[in-house]
């Protein structure tokens, strides 16, 4: 389909104050009076508070007030407390100091003295499941969203029947299979059972979670740092306590979150805590990097054990798969479960059985990053497809083809459908672009020290949602207000979809304000910006909201001028009749028309399904204009999937045990591109981080103190500009999903899989198909595989360096 | 516990030497001397060490600079790692220094960073910045020699007591050129042999060099002995960019009909000084630069390493890195 505006590259509104540093982000903002608050984390790993002594930190000049954790709403158990008397991780927030300067408030933290009582603490998962094995919390060792929290110990026997370095496999929490597993298994030509372990590791968003707040006549201001915009505002508002109507929030800028700053999260309400103890004074509280380390959240770490059967074709007809997942010392999130789903989609398994368990530890808190559990397990399993395709000498895409989705494709335990899957043309595509006939004849070729290996991998995540609202707004003025309440996380894909709303009208791109970033604004409600759904979820709203725009705007002129509203079409500042063109009225004409009639032209009334949050948005801005505002109907029926799928060939220097990327093409199948330039960066730039999940970043954990010494940027090393190759060629495979008005999907989270799978995979292939069955590999395990030496860890060892 | 918000301190901002050394004299052993920033910085920050006054050298324009005499050349010890780099002498007498200087950490901190403040680093044991009162920090324990501890980065050699590596990619360059470290005090200017400059925690497991309070390296001398040798510089880190070695080695040979004459050789990385290899050196000395030779230095090197929990595979590299060092040059 010919679009004026879908699939056109062009500059989104917000870069140039990002690029030119004019952007405000929470920790810019500044009020007159405003004061400073720091956080006191705890020291140990798992205490209980018995006693705080603020004595001699009241003595300290600009000292103001202390919060503690019976002066904030608390919440039932695993979720994240905004402060704790029983912290279960190192720095986890105890209490905040406010002060007049943030010198005088951190040096007030400095002189409060805890008395804490040590509690048993955990860091390995396995370690928590063994008989009399210690545990995270002092009511449970297990616990999830929508897993309640509960003890669960395995047995001796489970741990002593399986031959080291296998991961046991005992009680899992949940649980899930489709189709004969025992009878396909019986039927494989060739079966692998492979254990693995996949590191956790900090989201290291660049912006730290620093937040500002005020009150005003019962009303609380909040400056924050999140991915999300009117998505927060219930959550946010239970952690205030306060009623949603009397919460303002800004996030108009946002310095990474990669899953991290999705949903409201606790940290956020601590200024305005204080602040509603000092009587509403502004309070910045400025979160450091080590605190962000400490409670920015991080990814799940995996011991995984997969069992996979194969005709001698490479299809697929059995896989039984058991995830132990470390989800920190609170709720975490559901990784454990995406890698059920995940393989399930990427892999058309024949039968399918899915155990899991999602296991606390004193260690950093956990949350969703980029793929959660998805990414994981792209990294896990394909290097064991590439070395199931090495004994069945099949070639390495084909064996993938001949498993991956296409439009009839099932997903998940239910083997529900999927809207649109064209992983084959992926790997069609990429095969071409990356030359794999000719490249993998290069495979193990030697040049000195070092060898070439080449990969090939895929990832999945869902890729979009429906049923949330659009609102747009028609100004006097004639101008096209797109209210957005996605969020900026960063991706802009804010202001690409604002332009489905454009597009149905036909309005120039140069006449369409997008509203977004402060709750005033009159923002409706749609899902977070999380989960590589806001291109599907919010073209489908915007879409919607247009051709309720437009149908007003119609039967406007066809009311003034004559005729039915379906004589008429839009075209920019312009609805006019399709067989007499000279019968138009202009945006402005109708705009003003919309606000005399009233009713649900200018949003005085409105649709009775939409969200509480679209109607207060609704409501604020009725009588300014023509609205167009709905939920989005459109069917949907399925899963939607983003899958994405990446070719690389590396160099890897068996004495250094340097891995360089030579060459790396990655191809997503994310239907309509609607904004080509930024889908290249998406790619890119996950594919990047997907470098440091494969090469470099992991929690290391010291066992005896409970103590990670990773916390900063260097320690952590993600991958820097000089680590990954100067080009990457990217592409979409551009089949639309028809279940989107523009075809369009998300694709943010599998780029990074795919990167980090087809990297682990070629690097497995220039070893001579050596298995780490391990992220991420790090130099000296490929010094230590090319010497034949062991390794210094355990097989299934966490938090390790 | 709080991190990332640096105490009060009294700034002290001097412009010649002289008057940094008054300074020091008066402040007491409750002052720290910045050069460049980059480590005194991120100690502040962290609150770890809280000095009452901090003297900041960075103004003192008679410590910067790249002279060329007849002996060799002289580098201000605040000249930055950056001019060091793009130093057209160096490249061409002393390449190993341009060599190990373009590989510390990234351009942003190359640019700010100095050659004294490289080489007067402190240990980046993640035990002993991360706040634990160890060996290194007056205690009486060292938490990166246990059983579990996470010590992949640390020593192979001479551990005693304290664990941790010397840091520096110039401190091995240096040791291999011979050069010689100025250090001024209030007595008066004296000179030591950069190998001499670096100490090991048997000596000192507080300080990695020699410099006490009151003193202030002044200049790294290189002297013409090694220039337009042979010379070898590699370093291995998990990241190509802001990152401490794994190992690194630098080497400089004088090699005549594919002979060696005499050759000076250092690696990073593997105890708390640079580690001077005179064993290789001798083994090398006239014989053919070949892997034969390479092979032999390799294993010779290796002789006392006695690895840690999860840092055994550093023999394997600094063999590696020993075999290349004959081999690749």
């Amino acid at each position: 389909m010919a679009y004026k505006l879908i699939g056109k590259d062009f500059t989104p509104p917000d870069v140039l104050a990002k690029v030119t540093g004019k952007a405000n982000y929470a920790e810019d903002m500044r009020a007159d009076g405003m004061v400073y608050c720091r956080i006191l984390g705890s020291p140990m790993p798992h205490a209980r508070v018995k006693n705080i002594d603020i004595s001699e930190a009241k003595k300290v000049k600009g000292f103001l007030a202390v919060l503690t954790a019976d002066k904030v709403p608390s919440f039932p158990p695993p979720n994240n407390p905004i402060l704790n008397n029983e912290p279960r991780f190192i720095g986890e927030p105890i209490l905040a100091v406010a002060a007049e300067t943030e010198l005088a408030a951190a040096e007030a933290v400095n002189k409060i003295k805890l008395d804490l009582e040590p509690l048993p603490f955990v860091t390995d998962p396995l370690e928590s499941l063994f008989p009399r094995g210690p545990e995270a919390r002092t009511n449970g060792n297990v616990a999830n969203v929508r897993l309640k929290l509960q003890k669960i110990k395995w047995s001796a026997k489970d741990f002593a029947s399986v031959r080291e370095g296998q991961l046991p496999m005992g009680k899992p929490a949940e649980k899930w299979q489709f189709g004969d597993l025992d009878g396909n298994f019986k039927k494989a030509d060739l079966v692998l059972d492979e254990t693995f372990v996949t590191a956790g590791y900090s989201h290291h968003s660049m912006e730290p979670r620093s937040a500002m707040a005020y009150w005003q006549n019962g009303k609380c201001y909040l400056f924050g740092s999140a991915q999300s915009q009117q998505f927060l505002i219930f959550g946010l508002s239970r952690y205030l306590g306060i009623k949603p109507p009397q919460l303002v929030y800004n996030g108009a800028f946002c310095g990474g979150g990669f899953g991290s700053k999705g949903g409201p999260y606790a940290e956020m309400s601590i200024p305005a805590h204080m602040s509603k103890l000092l009587g509403g004074k502004p309070v910045l509280m400025r979160v450091s990097r080590a605190e962000e380390f400490a409670f920015g959240k991080g990814r799940p770490g995996f011991q995984g054990r997969l069992k996979i059967g194969f005709r001698k074709d490479g299809r697929i007809l059995a896989a039984d798969m058991f995830i132990v997942h470390d989800n920190g010392p609170n709720t975490g999130f559901w990784d454990f479960r995406n890698a059920g789903t995940s393989f399930s989609i990427v892999f058309q398994p024949e039968a399918m059985r899915w155990q899991g368990i999602s296991v606390l530890t004193n260690t950093s808190v956990r949350g969703p990053q980029r793929g959660p559990g998805e990414n994981q397990l792209a990294a896990a399993v394909e290097p064991i497809i590439a070395k199931a395709a090495r004994k069945l000498g099949l070639d390495q895409v084909a064996i993938r083809r001949i498993n991956a989705p296409d439009n009839n494709a099932k997903i998940g335990a239910k083997q529900g459908p999927v809207t649109s899957a064209y992983l084959k043309d992926a790997l069609d595509k990429g095969a071409k672009m990356f030359n794999w006939d000719e490249k993998k004849k290069e495979s193990g070729k030697q040049n000195g020290s070092k060898v070439i290996g080449v990969g090939v991998g895929s990832a999945y995540h869902s890729a979009g949602a429906a049923g949330f609202d659009g609102l747009v707004r028609i100004m006097p003025d004639g101008k096209l207000h797109v209210h957005s309440g996605a969020g900026n996380l960063g991706t802009y894909s804010y202001a690409g979809t604002a332009r489905a709303a454009a597009e149905v009208l036909g309005a120039n791109w140069e006449n369409v304000v997008i509203e977004r970033g402060d709750s005033r604004k009159g923002l409706p409600f749609v899902l977070g910006q999380f989960g590589s759904n806001s291109l599907y979820t919010q073209t489908r709203t915007n879409w919607a909201a247009g051709m309720d725009a437009k149908a007003k705007l119609q039967e406007i002129a066809a009311k003034d001028l004559g005729g039915a509203p379906g004589d008429y079409d839009t075209t920019d500042g312009k609805v006019f009749n399709k067989a007499n063109s000279s019968k138009s009225m202009s945006w402005a004409q109708a705009a003003k028309r919309a606000i005399e009639l009233g009713g649900k032209y200018s949003g005085k009334e409105m649709p009775k399904d939409i969200n509480p949050i679209t109607k207060w948005a609704t409501a604020s801005i009725a009588g300014s204009g023509l609205i167009g505002v709905t939920k989005d109907k459109r069917p949907k029926k399925g899963v939607t999937p983003g899958l994405v799928t990446a070719f690389v060939k590396v160099e890897v220097d068996t004495e250094t045990g340097k891995v360089e990327v030579l060459d790396h093409v990655e191809i997503a199948d994310c239907g309509t591109a609607v904004h080509p330039a930024s889908l290249a960066t998406q790619i890119k730039g996950g594919a990047v981080m997907g470098y440091g999940m494969a090469l470099s970043e992991r929690y290391v954990f010291d066992p005896k103190l409970g103590m990670s010494f990773n916390g900063s940027l260097h320690n952590s090393r993600p991958q820097t500009i000089l680590d990954v190759p100067a080009e990457m060629t990217v592409d979409n495979v551009g089949k639309p999903d028809t279940s989107n008005p523009v075809g369009a999907k998300g694709v943010g989270e599998p780029v990074q899989g795919a990167a980090t799978a087809a990297i682990l995979v070629a690097i497995s292939d220039a070893l001579g198909g050596h298995m780490f069955n391990r992220t991420p590999v790090v130099p000296d395990m490929i010094i230590n595989a090319a010497a034949g030496r062991p390794q210094s860890y355990k097989p299934l060892a966490v938090n390790t360096q | 516990m709080l991190r990332d918000m640096m105490s009060t301190f009294e700034l002290q901002q001097p412009s010649s030497v002289a008057d940094a050394l008054a300074i020091l004299k008066k402040a007491g052993k409750d002052s720290w001397v910045m050069a460049g920033g980059n480590d005194s910085l991120s100690w502040f920050k962290d609150r770890v060490k809280q000095p009452k006054t901090v003297v900041d050298i960075s103004g003192i324009g008679e410590l910067k600079g790249i002279r060329e005499g007849a002996n060799g050349i002289e580098i201000g010890a605040l000249t930055s790692l950056t001019e060091i780099v793009n130093n057209a002498t160096i490249k061409a007498k002393f390449s190993l220094l341009s060599n190990a200087t373009g590989k510390v950490a990234s351009p942003q901190i190359r640019n700010t960073g100095t050659i004294g403040g490289n080489v007067s680093q402190d240990a980046r044991c993640w035990y002993y910045r991360g706040g634990l009162t160890c060996y290194r920090a007056g205690g009486n324990t060292c938490f990166a020699d246990t059983p579990t501890a996470m010590n992949r980065e640390h020593t192979l050699f001479n551990a005693s007591r304290c664990v941790a590596v010397s840091p520096s990619d110039i401190a091995p360059a240096l040791v291999a050129l011979d050069a010689k470290m100025v250090i001024q005090n209030r007595s008066g200017t004296k000179v030591v042999d950069a190998e001499k400059f670096f100490v090991g925690p048997a000596v000192d497991i507080i300080n990695m060099t020699i410099l006490k309070h009151g003193d202030i390296l002044t200049a790294i001398r290189i002297p013409n002995t090694w220039a337009n040798s042979t010379f070898y510089f590699e370093k291995v880190a998990d990241r190509e960019v802001w990152d401490f070695p794994l190992v690194n080695v630098a080497a400089a040979m004088k090699v005549s009909g594919g002979t060696i004459k005499e050759m000076r050789i250092a690696v990073g990385g593997v105890e708390a000084v640079p580690k001077r290899l005179q064993v290789v050196e001798d083994l090398a000395k006239g014989q053919k630069k070949d892997i034969n030779l390479a092979k032999l230095a390799a294993k010779a090197s290796m002789r006392g390493a006695k690895p840690l929990n999860f840092n055994h595979f550093k023999i394997p590299l600094m063999k590696n890195l020993i075999t290349r060092t004959f081999r690749d040059s």
